[in-house]
């Protein structure tokens, strides 16, 4: 029996960032191919090729011996290919047969068919196991059972392949054990399923192939039999280190405890979260997408309330928003520029300024003298090798990344903070950005800055840490101190919490 | 090429100019000496509430209610020192307070929509817009839908003598003016305009700015009613009732975005100085009032037109 699909030599690059380097694999008819693979491995890219969302570079994909090219996830869905994402695409305010048949309602004429709709969406609740009318509102469904009318509205193109991408990450363990029984009984009727997922432990249990990629090319592939956590585990986490870092002087970091964290809870974000940050310290922040490092940022910097547990910053509580928490030394560099790092039309010059003006205004006005704030905009863009056209006068939004994420480095540097919270600091931009903001951060803890730094480069974040604390679903999961860290220890304590990896110590 | 003449500070200037140039010739009257100070005189307290809207627009929002705020302070600033019936008639601070009582009211009106939107997160359309209704129906109803006469003498000199209503406008005019460009105020509008998330995270006051942004907006609608109470040597209920269309009109005619973070009250003063030509030359043009709306209605919607096209070149 020849192959259901066929990839060869897959490639895919981002802004000249390669996130696929050739990539094949086979999917047979009615197997269940596990995927496995760290933050930034591909997982998604390669499925998102494959599901029609994206086109590659180069190689070719051949379903059932034909080539595929799918223009779009439409295009996909009539070949026999669905894609149900992690993010469900439900809307709970509609019923369940709504919600199936949004894109294609039976219709009779201009109207719709409200009997042909609930006669065809029950065969498909039917099929997945769902006893509910169809005119049921999806908001009266818990997680797992939405996850089935994912699967139930994928079923509706008669699919030959459904993606399940983590599937499992909002269901209760019976909620899996029902998804898994359905896998299996689909794939008794011929279909074959990708199933991604950090839960490892389910991988094995459920998948009959498994594929891991590492850096956006296969690190290991085979029958699931042969298959272990310990294989697993070691192939996604891999040796080799392809970026470059600044030499980092030996050191050893200042005894003064400068952030105290103790048992922070916010249901549903963090769970029992205590830690200590010292003066000097770069305090890495390791975890899968998703395990709540950049909520505990947020919290931390008083974006969002916590529920409880207190927060020490040289040894005063810190209490209320980010304005008091910024004067009372503490700065956060977000995750999304685009979103609430920069002001997007607003002057190179005004974003660097928009945290510190307080401290150069004069008189109960608040009158700013735009002679004296110059030079110290100047100054600082000097210190963060800030390029830009017109003195900073031009809007943000016409600068690269890098040196739109220089200057929202250098608005905090003016705000001179003693703890930096550093949320994925350098995502999207160029290499030669990339080292110098490794520098900068090298600098910042020599001075005395204490670093709490996030990050899905792991390599990032082995280079620079002086001591790196792992996240597990909102909780820590493990601590390693210089010089001891080890990718795969690492790997580990980011799996720990995922449910059913038993051999996974917690 | 289009887009840069578009977005210069002196297009809409420009503009004015040509349609002097353009219309004079055949408009018996409009470039007359007398028709030109009449003009100039009539459009100073729609100046000053485009002015506070221009602020709320920086910040990304807007406010309805200013017509309202102009009827309702109108007639309080009457009814205080009014020489029949008035609380205090014929007393000596009188006009001094009646007009503080004024710009205080209109200040707090717009204190108070500001909370409700920058506290309790409430829209900004429907709060002035209720508040629009609200203040308005309360006007009228105090005052039986009455005009409210016989102010004293020094009053109407305020609104009506050339100086004194220049200085009260365009000192007016220039404090916001600085405010925005010169005050801390100003820089944490802009950035609550571009992005209240960003402005947020940087540490910016965000709730108590935008409130504030508010005020400024109901205390220049107050300072308009004094102007326009002023000239019609009456406080009514229904003072301004009319003008909604050109305080929010004149502001995106300058260029000031309704997307937020783009503003200038400079600008402003062009896009009241066009739209009140405009108006001006059509009517000396014999055209009907109602023609008149649709003009000005399709030249407002070109602006509000090119501002998107301006937002659309930004994101690119």
């Amino acid at each position: 029996m020849g192959a259901l699909l066929e990839i060869q030599n897959l490639t895919k690059a981002f802004h000249g960032v390669p996130v696929l380097r050739g990539v094949s694999f086979k999917i047979q008819p009615g197997g269940i191919t596990g995927l496995a693979g760290g933050n930034g491995a591909g997982k998604s890219t390669l499925m998102n090729l494959v599901g029609g969302n994206l086109r590659p570079d180069s190689g070719v994909m051949r379903l059932d011996g034909q080539v595929y090219e799918p223009a779009n996830s439409a295009a996909a869905a009539r070949a026999g290919i669905s894609f149900v994402h992690q993010e469900l695409n439900l809307f709970p305010n509609l019923t369940l047969a709504e919600n199936l048949f949004l894109t294609d309602f039976p219709t009779r004429g201009f109207w719709i068919s409200r009997s042909a709709l609930s006669r065809q969406a029950a065969v498909l609740l039917a099929k997945v196991g769902l006893a509910y009318p169809p005119d049921l509102p999806l908001e009266r469904l818990t997680p797992g059972e939405r996850q089935l009318v994912e699967i139930a509205k994928a079923l509706h193109g008669r699919p030959n392949l459904i993606i399940l991408d983590e599937p499992t990450t909002s269901l209760s363990p019976p909620e899996c054990e029902r998804l898994f029984k359905l896998v299996r009984a689909l794939q008794a009727e011929g279909c074959a399923f990708v199933f991604i997922s950090h839960a490892l432990g389910d991988v094995l249990r459920l998948c009959d192939h498994i594929l891991v990629l590492r850096d956006g090319a296969v690190a290991d592939q085979g029958a699931a039999k042969d298959f272990n956590i310990a294989r697993l585990v070691t192939s996604m986490a891999g040796r080799e280190v392809r970026q470059l870092f600044p030499e980092r002087a030996e050191r050893t970091v200042n005894a003064e405890v400068l952030l105290e964290v103790r048992g922070i809870n916010q249901p549903g974000v963090v769970r029992d979260i205590s830690f200590t940050l010292r003066r000097g310290e770069i305090l890495g922040l390791s975890g899968l997408m998703g395990a709540g490092r950049t909520e505990l940022a947020g919290l931390l910097f008083g974006l969002t309330p916590h529920r409880s547990g207190e927060i020490f910053l040289n040894g005063k509580k810190l209490r209320g928003g980010p304005r008091p928490r910024i004067r009372a030394g503490m700065a956060l560099l977000t995750e999304s520029r685009g979103e609430d790092g920069i002001c997007a039309g607003a002057s190179v010059n005004d974003n660097i300024l928009l945290a510190t003006l307080p401290a150069h205004a004069r008189g109960p006005l608040g009158w700013l003298s735009s002679a004296r704030l110059k030079p110290v905009v100047s100054d600082v863009s000097e210190s963060v090798h800030l390029q830009t056209k017109r003195q900073g006068g031009e809007p943000i939004r016409r600068l690269s990344g890098g040196n739109q994420q220089k200057a929202v480095l250098a608005r905090w540097l003016l705000a001179k903070p003693q703890v930096l919270i550093l949320d994925e600091p350098t995502r999207g931009i160029d290499a030669a950005a990339k080292f110098e903001i490794y520098q900068l951060i090298l600098a910042l803890a020599a001075a005395g800055t204490g670093v709490i730094l996030i990050s899905s480069e792991q390599e990032e974040l082995l280079a620079l840490s002086d001591r790196i604390l792992v996240m597990s679903r909102g909780r820590l999961s493990g601590e390693f101190v210089r010089p001891d860290f080890n990718p795969e220890l690492l790997l580990r304590a980011a799996l720990a919490h995922h449910h059913s990896n038993p051999e996974v110590p917690a | 090429m289009i887009q840069r003449l578009v977005s210069s500070e002196f297009f809409v200037l420009a503009l004015c100019v040509l349609l002097l140039a353009g219309l004079g010739p055949f408009t018996p009257g409009l470039l007359s000496a007398e028709n030109l100070t009449n003009v100039l005189a009539a459009m100073l307290p729609l100046l000053l509430v485009a002015a506070g809207q221009t602020v709320v627009l920086i910040g990304g929002g807007i406010d309805l209610s200013a017509t309202a705020i102009i009827a309702f302070t109108s007639v309080t600033g009457a009814k205080i020192m009014t020489l029949s019936g008035g609380w205090m008639p014929g007393h000596p601070a009188a006009v001094p307070v009646a007009a503080g009582v004024m710009l205080l009211a209109g200040f707090l009106i717009g204190l108070a929509n500001g909370i409700a939107i920058a506290w309790l997160r409430m829209s900004a359309f429907i709060v002035t817009m209720t508040s629009l209704m609200a203040v308005s129906g309360l006007t009228v109803w105090a005052t039986e839908s009455k005009n409210i006469a016989d102010l004293p003498a020094g009053f109407l000199a305020l609104g009506q003598r050339p100086p004194s209503a220049l200085a009260i406008a365009g000192g007016s005019l220039i404090l916001i003016h600085v405010l925005l460009t010169k005050s801390i105020f100003g820089r944490w509008l802009h950035a609550i305009g571009h992005n209240a998330r960003t402005a947020r995270v940087s540490g910016v006051p965000v709730p108590a700015v935008t409130a504030l942004s508010y005020a400024v907006s109901g205390l220049s609608a107050g300072a308009a009613a004094i102007l326009l109470t002023g000239r019609l040597e009456t406080g009514s209920p229904v003072l301004g009732q009319t003008m909604m269309l050109d305080i929010i009109g004149a502001a995106v005619i300058g260029g000031s975005s309704l997307f937020g973070g783009r503003g200038n009250v400079l600008w402003t003063v062009s896009g009241v100085l066009f739209l009140t030509l405009l108006d001006n030359a059509l009517n000396l043009r014999g055209l009907s009032h109602f023609v008149i709306m649709m003009i000005k209605g399709a030249v407002i919607l070109l602006a509000a037109g090119l501002d998107t096209l301006r937002r659309s070149g930004q994101t690119e």
